[in-house]
């Protein structure tokens, strides 16, 4: 089995073939499923840890404090010592809760992240599911995850977790439309909705570079209407904690808060991950068209590397509105989408098309 | 070092004339200026609406539990001619005292009132929301002088 | 076409009505324990109904039997951010009332003292008028500065908020030989970061767009409701005791009372931002002649207040706070009475909340800078 780690197609097929050779096709389905499993259980899992260990630091770097320190080296611990605490932390339940729902809720919200992160192409290879219609996949699944949200609102019996379901439904509903609109104009730039085909299209330059100013603008917006869509600040308002105490999940606690706590980081994650596949180029390395020394040096570095300094260059910005912006209101979100965001974006698929027709960005 | 349009003997002249039934004095401080239980709610009235006096701002609404009567004090400031006047009201009876509300005068008097009502046991007649604003029901009203609580309170 | 009359016969059915939430007395934006029973139609606020006194500790009943010098302990404990306003308060009815003249030195002392602690005060108010807004980082920016205030108290009178400092006829202690170049240190640095909050929030649009034209308070009002400090000032009731009532160093100071007449959120939180200007300006003004001298008057070992009332009005970073003393010529008064600034403004909070939505309300309620022990005592 070779290892190549600028091209993992060689690899998961020899590791295919190795598997059927001792077992029989239906078992090595199942071995295969299995092992892609556990590797996104550990991925989410770490990488959630390492998003809310950055997060700390970042915000305490916003703030002019250290952040954690003191347990680990560079508080690294901290956030394992956290989620140690919230596993042992007894799990509470409000006496006239809906129990079924209650339960349930932190299950959507979770199926629906794992459900999105499952066709994210890491790197050349390095992707479980490679969908014709990937975006659509993505943007589809996504929106399941506000279900949880709400059943967490309504069955928690408490009129805090209510409104705050409630102005999540409004929020995630809305700007569903304006990811949704600046993927579609990407997707008429890039001429394919398969994931794989929108990285390999921008072998040579970026999308964000390639597609003019209206790949700039649908950019902004998606980063815009993705961080409404994680619940993050400046668009938390359905955990505004000055208002609502903690919104949907006032009344969860332990390991089921936890649910929710790291679902919120990983759609963060899938966000950047989106963004970083669709206008950044994914896993493909930084290119200037006929800099060819400067180009080979970029190729030297891992498609992998590529791919998480871009995710966690979106995610940095992300943090950055969060830390530095006072929140919405609720009306004033919903303005924003539907007065602002939404007829920019109509128009600039139409400009997107006018580039497309006239070849402009060939 | 007081700012008014009015020194305090002229203020005291002017009220005495304004309000006969009333005992009108210069005090240390401020005049003060004694009304009748009865003539509470006219008078207030006429402090707030007569264009000389304007007294427009309560800055502050008590009561002091006097041996034989409970007293309420308003202190009340024109935010226009900028005079001061302590304006207080002797209540009848000091077991069950009952005054009117100025509430409808002042806005700010609804929730002084209600402390007042709250600590001394003074009811406000005509006072749309008269409940204990600080204590429980059925708690006593701690700021008169027969108060006695043995477990909460340390007497001197 | 049957389906759709079906559906409208239906929604004929469905009961809306409004709902009550209790915010507090536990909730992070009520900032103590004060309960608003808040009336909701969706997200819009109806009516709020403040219900106080979870922490009433009865200090006008407690004041009743023990002497004056001990009175001025107590009033720290009630408005804790503007304690040495407060303290000043009783010290400057209790020296009125004897007719003692204090040294200039102390008069300058005190206004500085005030006047740090207004800085404080808004400091803090800052902080937390950006969180509830959402914008966390302020909050740190805040108290980093905030910290500095706190230091000087501390090597001054060895407390950090609750300072103590004055006595009857004085000062407890004279300042410490680095007061002036700390409190000069402290101006010079926070002549810089104090544009930095404007940077940070006052020129935020999303900020703009959360406090303009919210939460509006008309001059009328305000007067009725007795809404007094920058709050007040924000719709243009000029209340400023500092200027109608000058106690202390402040008839000789030039400084200016900052009015507007919006009477919007934005407009208090603007007035708050300008009155730092003022108070660094004040203290500037006083800082460099400290006259020498005492730093307190010799009383009695046992001070008794001649019979008769007296009030003492003075302008804390909330608003107007008063003491009024009654006294029967013995060592402990017969009545006290403290007219706390927070507890007319609170009241006024349905006026300007109701028809807003809740997220208002708690940004109409920052801007009111409530200091729950202040409202009740």
């Amino acid at each position: 089995m070779g290892f190549n780690i600028y091209d993992f197609t060689e690899m998961t097929h020899n590791m295919h073939l190795w598997f059927l050779e001792r077992m029989s096709p239906a078992m090595t389905t199942v071995v295969e499923w299995t092992i892609i499993g556990v590797c996104y259980l550990l991925f989410i899992a770490l990488f959630g840890l390492f998003l809310v260990y950055a997060e700390r630091k970042v915000c305490a770097a916003f703030q002019q404090r250290l952040g954690p320190t003191r347990v680990g080296y560079w508080g690294l611990l901290q956030t394992i010592a956290d989620f140690l605490k919230l596993l042992m932390k007894e799990l509470i339940m409000p006496k006239s809760a809906d129990k079924f729902l209650y339960n349930l809720a932190p299950f959507i919200v979770m199926i629906a992240t794992f459900m999105a992160i499952a066709v994210l192409p890491f790197g050349k290879g390095l992707q479980t599911m490679d969908f014709d219609i990937g975006i659509f996949y993505v943007t589809a699944v996504s929106s399941i995850g506000v279900i949880g949200i709400l059943i967490a609102g309504w069955s928690s019996n408490n009129k805090y977790s209510l409104i705050g379901a409630m102005r999540s439904g409004a929020q995630i509903l809305s700007y569903e439309l304006s990811v949704s609109l600046s993927l579609v104009t990407m997707i008429i730039f890039a001429g394919t909705m398969q994931l794989s085909g929108i990285v390999e299209g921008q072998r040579d330059a970026w999308f964000l570079f390639k597609g003019h100013i209206p790949a700039l603008i649908a950019f902004v917006i998606f980063l815009i209407a993705g961080t409404a869509e994680t619940n993050r600040g400046p668009f938390d308002l359905a955990e505004a904690e000055s208002e609502l105490t903690a919104g949907f999940h006032t009344e969860y606690s332990g390991i089921k808060f936890a649910f929710f706590f790291l679902a919120e980081y990983i759609n963060m994650f899938i966000v950047a991950a989106m963004a970083t596949t669709v206008f950044l180029g994914g896993w493909m390395p930084l290119h200037f068209g006929s800099l060819e020394s400067f180009n080979h040096v970029m190729d030297f570095i891992p498609p992998l590397v590529w791919f998480f300094i871009k995710v966690c260059g979106v995610i940095f910005l992300i943090m950055w509105f969060k830390w530095t912006f006072p929140r919405l209101r609720v009306d004033q979100i919903l303005t924003l989408e539907w007065k602002y965001l939404l007829p920019i974006n109509l128009i600039n698929i139409l400009l997107m098309c006018l580039v497309v027709l006239t070849k402009f960005h060939l | 070092m007081i700012l008014s349009d009015m020194t305090k003997e002229e203020l005291q002249a002017y009220l005495t004339g304004e309000f006969p039934d009333a005992a009108v004095s210069v005090g240390k401080q401020y005049v003060e200026m004694v009304v009748k239980a009865e003539d509470l709610h006219a008078a207030s009235q006429k402090l707030k609406s007569s264009p000389e006096l304007s007294f427009d701002y309560l800055i502050c609404l008590t009561g002091v539990d006097y041996p034989e009567k409970m007293q309420i004090v308003y202190h009340l400031e024109s935010t226009l001619h900028r005079h001061v006047v302590v304006m207080k009201c002797d209540t009848a009876d000091r077991n069950e005292p009952k005054i009117d509300t100025v509430s409808d005068i002042w806005r700010t008097a609804k929730y002084h009132e209600r402390e007042v009502y709250d600590l001394l046991g003074v009811i406000f007649n005509n006072h749309s929301d008269l409940r204990r604003l600080f204590l429980e029901d059925g708690w006593g009203f701690p700021l008169r002088k027969d108060y006695k609580d043995e477990v909460r309170i340390v007497e001197r | 076409m049957s389906e759709l009359k079906e559906i409208i016969i239906s929604s004929d059915k469905i009961h809306t009505d409004q709902y009550l939430v209790n915010m507090g007395p536990q909730h992070p934006s009520t900032h103590g324990v004060l309960r608003l029973l808040v009336q909701l139609e969706g997200e819009i606020v109806h009516h709020i109904q403040p219900h106080v006194g979870y922490i009433h500790s009865g200090i006008e009943k407690m004041c009743e039997a023990i002497s004056y010098p001990q009175i001025i302990h107590l009033t720290d404990r009630m408005d804790y951010l503007s304690a040495h306003m407060n303290n000043e308060a009783v010290a400057l009815c209790v020296e009125n009332a004897l007719q003692v003249e204090v040294p200039d030195r102390v008069k300058y002392i005190r206004t500085i003292m005030d006047e740090l602690s207004r800085l404080a005060s808004h400091q803090l108010w800052w902080c937390v008028m950006g969180m509830d807004l959402g914008a966390l980082t302020t909050f740190f920016y805040g108290l980093r500065d905030r910290e500095h205030i706190l230091d000087i108290f501390e090597e001054t009178c060895g407390a950090r908020l609750t300072v103590n400092y004055n006595v009857p006829g004085g000062l407890m202690f004279d300042i410490h030989p680095n007061f002036q170049k700390r409190v000069k240190d402290f101006l010079k640095e926070f002549k810089k970061k104090l544009p930095e909050y404007d940077q940070l929030l006052s020129d935020n649009v999303i900020f703009r767009e959360r406090t303009n034209n919210i939460g509006y308070l008309s001059l009328e009002d305000a007067i009725s409701w007795g809404v007094t400090g920058p709050s007040g000032r924000g719709s243009g009731f000029s209340c400023d005791v500092r200027k109608h009532e000058p106690y202390s160093a402040y008839p000789l100071v030039q400084f200016q009372e900052k009015l507007d007449t919006k009477g919007d959120s934005f407009t208090r939180y603007k007035l708050r931002i300008d009155e730092m200007w003022e108070s660094i300006r004040i203290i500037e003004q006083l800082i460099d002649n400290i006259p020498e001298g005492d730093y307190a008057v010799k009383m009695k070992g046992v001070i008794k207040l001649p019979e008769g009332e007296f009030y003492q009005r003075v302008e804390t970073a909330r608003g107007e706070f008063g003491v009024y003393i009654i006294s029967d010529g013995k060592k402990n008064p017969y009545r006290v009475k403290f007219r706390s600034p927070g507890f007319s403004n609170l009241f006024a909070l349905n006026k300007m909340a109701a028809g807003h939505k809740i997220a208002d309300l708690v940004a109409i309620m920052s801007t009111l800078d409530l200091v729950i022990p202040d409202i009740d005592r």
